[in-house]
């Protein structure tokens, strides 16, 4: 008879321990990071304007040969002049092509923007409407997007890429999509 | 310096902490009544610590010392002084030390107001208490301090509070919260001090009992607060998304609220013991799991904080020790007690174990409804979430027998009653309440037969119906004496309180069911000058104008609403671009009302200075958080009920016969 209670009274922990594991494991994933309907597809088709020339626009052609970042910011986007000198400095240091999507921007403001606090990008590509973004299926600023160089899409980042971000994700990444990399240093 | 005093004061509260976790332990188990004693003075002093570790922070918001991360993270210099100071709990550190001062708070107010109480029972109260503040002070401490400093490079300006957040609603509303989710703690403790002290009886559950009934309060309040706010501010008009985070909220609140109903069972008729301590460590447990789910990142929601693993897995060690150790012990010690089981089928304790039992169901799916995603992760490699329509559809199917079943309930008697005779004095007023149900839909519903609703119809009756059968229980009670009057004086306050926490239910439920099936929704476009006809309103575009706030620029427009030529109100939606962030906010104009509120929200402007506005009419809408209030004055008629007051004042009256004797 106690016997058969206390089997009764442990249900609760029984069903908590189990509560716990599914816990344990889905602490690792970050529910942000939405399977992309992007990773291992090319860049979307786009034709968009220059940043720094609204007459002159860049199609799919334009993209490097060869490993590239694709970076998603706007000056209305904080997170964004939080990330912007260490693009700055990495794009200096690294051999890695950085290409900027001004998102949903004002024109003037982000060539301004530019202008401040130096230019990381190979060349920035004006997504006025948030077309390309919406094809991207970017949900905020910032985000990039790691493209080889046949312009297949091989991982996005969500949030502002700092020195440890370079150093335990991007950079590794990075090396195995392009072996010349692989003398590359961690930055500091 | 001020920022370091204040983490000197925190690690001072943690010392504190772990004293008060262990010693008093000791002290019960030796009956040493100096460590008992102990456990007083450190209650205080962790108190008075927390006090000014938090009022350290407040000051270096006030003087806004960017040095500070936290700080320049969630505050700019443009930020009003009432926002600076709110911003303290705006984000996941402060509001979490928000959250030990409260601790802290309840910790204090036990160790002050049950001096009644056996010693090695409080002591261990108290212990326990100070275990869960060695959790929280530590997970402060140790991954999420508001202290560090942003050193060397400090900003010359904060990077502002959200937008979102710079409200009214927002100040009183996580406090509110907190209070109640920290509130659970008292009961669980007095249940693990009962566990260890191998002494469940009624004493337990009657101590407690005004405890739980307080944090209940708060806990009410600060959900309403919480629809409110996401009502007004969030500006599409909803005020219930079946957010985690809500949900997070609202599941230590159904606990909490089988829980009050279960301790008045063990109390009164000693029944139900085990189970009741069950619920007391589940609520508390609920409590934790959504500081778990809020602050970890494991889902995704519209409140949840950075996530970070470290944090989550922090707080997912500390929610399996505490609540791993309290089920264990629940294990071990509960198949000890005895309940006592003198009541036959149709009986006031069957009433409330249908209650409980209805009420852990719903709990059940709304906690499945919110794991869901990590479920499903944790067996297959997908994402997917529930939406409303699963809470919507699985709540309803288990609270309409509780509506049901609410006023035969309140009737009842203990122990054993005639339920044909019950049935018999409530059968024509259940008609009447259908047949009110029905005209009243009818009526909402333009007096047609098109597009009814049978949930609203539903929804309807049964909240007549629950205030329609509070009256008959009133009347019933009422009859018993010579005179009326004499009846309705007889009836005991914490009745009156259970009369209004219920009549609270049914005027939300009908909050709930007229809004939600007969608000109107209309997206126009709308140039100055121009009149729109919106379901029998008329919006006039009276004026348009640039206006320039504290810390932001707006886009204010006026308009004139009128209906069959009778001025309703006039409304003045703003949309604002905050000038730190250039986060872009949708300031919604409400004109509230009793029956109805008309609501309108800025969209886009578009050419020729017209604009997409949005315009709602929301029937009944402000029910929904009267009836919290209903509520809530309920539980505060039950916990000041003379029953408690009495023994206070007996004890006043010794303690003063004492001094006097002196």
């Amino acid at each position: 008879m106690a016997n058969k209670k206390v089997i009764i009274t442990s249900i609760p922990i029984v069903i908590f321990t189990a509560l716990v594991v599914v816990f344990w494991f889905s602490l690792g994933n970050d529910p942000t990071e939405l399977p992309s309907q992007r990773i291992g597809k090319e860049v979307p088709e786009f034709r968009l304007s220059n940043l720094h020339n609204a007459e002159e626009f860049f199609t799919n052609q334009d993209l490097p040969k060869k490993p590239f970042l694709l970076n998603v910011w706007a000056t209305w986007c904080v997170s964004c002049h939080v990330e912007h000198p260490y693009l700055v400095k990495f794009a200096n240091q690294y051999p890695i092509p950085i290409i900027g999507l001004n998102y949903k921007d004002e024109r003037v403001d982000a060539l301004k923007y530019l202008q401040k606090g130096g230019d990381p990008y190979l060349f920035s590509i004006a997504d006025e409407d948030g077309t390309m973004g919406i094809d991207l299926g970017v949900y905020g600023a910032p985000e990039t997007f790691l493209v080889d160089g046949n312009g297949v899409i091989h991982h996005r980042y969500v949030g502002v890429i700092d020195n440890r971000v370079w150093n335990t994700i991007i950079l590794p990444k990075m090396k195995e999509l392009d072996p010349n990399l692989e003398q590359l240093e961690a930055a500091e | 310096m001020i920022p370091e005093l204040g983490n000197f004061f925190l690690i001072m509260a943690f010392i504190n902490a772990i004293l008060l976790g262990t010693l008093p332990f000791y002290g019960a188990q030796t009956n040493h009544k100096g460590l008992i004693q102990f456990a007083h003075k450190a209650s205080t002093s962790i108190f008075l610590l927390m006090l000014a570790s938090f009022v350290c922070l407040t000051i270096s918001f006030i003087q806004n010392d960017f040095s500070v991360a936290y700080v320049a993270n969630h505050s700019n210099t443009q930020l009003p002084i009432y926002y600076r100071i709110s911003a303290v709990w705006g984000s996941h550190e402060g509001s979490l030390l928000l959250w030990v001062l409260i601790l802290a708070g309840w910790i204090f107010a036990v160790s002050k107001f049950s001096k009644s109480l056996p010693d090695t029972m409080i002591a261990r109260v108290l212990g326990v208490m100070g275990l869960i503040a060695v959790g929280f002070v530590s997970f402060t401490l140790f991954t999420s301090n508001p202290f560090e400093r942003a050193l060397p490079f400090i900003p010359i300006d904060g990077a502002d509070l959200n937008p979102l957040l710079q409200d009214f609603g927002l100040i009183v509303h996580p406090p509110m919260l907190y209070m109640g989710y920290v509130g659970f703690s008292v009961v669980f403790a007095f249940a693990i001090a009962g566990l260890l002290q191998g002494e469940l009886d009624y004493k337990w559950a009657k101590w407690s009992r005004p405890w739980t009934t307080v944090a209940w309060i708060f806990m009410t309040l600060g959900i309403a607060l919480g629809s409110w706010w996401a009502y007004y501010e969030l500006g599409w008009g909803g005020w219930w998304f079946w957010d985690p985070v809500e949900n997070a909220s609202f599941l230590p609140w159904l606990a909490g609220t089988a829980l009050i109903h279960s301790l008045a069972a063990t109390e009164k008729r000693a029944a139900f013991k085990s189970w009741t301590v069950l619920l007391a460590i589940l609520t508390f447990s609920l409590s934790l799991l959504g500081t778990f789910l809020v602050r970890s990142g494991v889902l995704t929601s519209v409140h949840a904080f950075a996530n970070d693993p470290v944090r989550g897995k922090f707080i997912l060690m500390f929610l399996a020790i505490v609540v791993g150790a309290s089920l264990i012990l629940y294990a071990i010690q509960s198949s000890k007690v005895r309940s006592k089981s003198d009541y036959t089928l149709v009986s006031r304790e069957i009433a409330l174990l249908f209650n409980n039992a209805l009420l852990a169901v719903s709990t059940f799916v709304v906690l499945l409804g919110t794991l869901h995603p990590l479920i499903v992760e944790a067996f297959t490699d997908g994402k997917s979430s529930v939406g409303p329509p699963y809470f919507n559809l699985m709540f309803s199917v288990f609270f309409i027998p509780i509506l049901l079943l609410m006023p035969l309930g309140q009737q009842i008697s203990w122990k054993k009653d005639d339920l044909p005779a019950l049935l018999k004095k409530y059968v024509w007023w259940f008609l009447s309440c259908i047949f009110l149900g029905l005209l009243l839909t009818f009526g909402l519903n333009g007096f047609t037969f098109t597009d009814i609703e049978p949930m609203a119809i539903l929804g309807t009756i049964l909240g007549l119906w629950v205030i329609a059968g509070t009256v008959k229980y009133i009347q019933l009670q009422s009859a018993k004496s010579q005179s009326r009057l004499a009846g309705v004086r007889k009836i005991s306050r914490s009745y009156w309180g259970m009369i209004l926490a219920h009549i609270g239910v049914a005027v939300t439920t009908l909050g709930v069911v007229l809004t939600s099936y007969y608000s109107i929704e209309k997206d126009i476009r709308i140039e100055i000058g121009e009149t729109v006809e919106v379901e029998g309103l008329s919006v006039h575009f009276k004026d348009f104008k640039n206006i320039q706030g504290p810390n932001y620029i707006a886009s204010k427009a006026i308009f004139d609403v009128t209906k069959d030529d009778d001025f309703i109100a006039q409304l003045k939606p703003e949309k604002r671009r905050y000038n730190a962030s250039q986060m872009v906010m949708t300031e919604a104009a409400i004109d509230p009302g009793l029956f109805r509120d008309v609501y309108i929200a800025m969209g886009e402007p578009l050419d020729n200075s017209a604009w997409a506005i949005r315009v709602y009419y929301k029937p009944f809408v402000r029910w929904i958080w009267l009836g919290a209030i209903f509520m809530a004055l309920g539980g505060i008629l039950a916990m000041t009920d003379k029953r408690y007051r009495e023994k206070k004042l007996k004890k006043k009256a010794s303690q003063e016969a004492n001094t006097n004797g002196q």
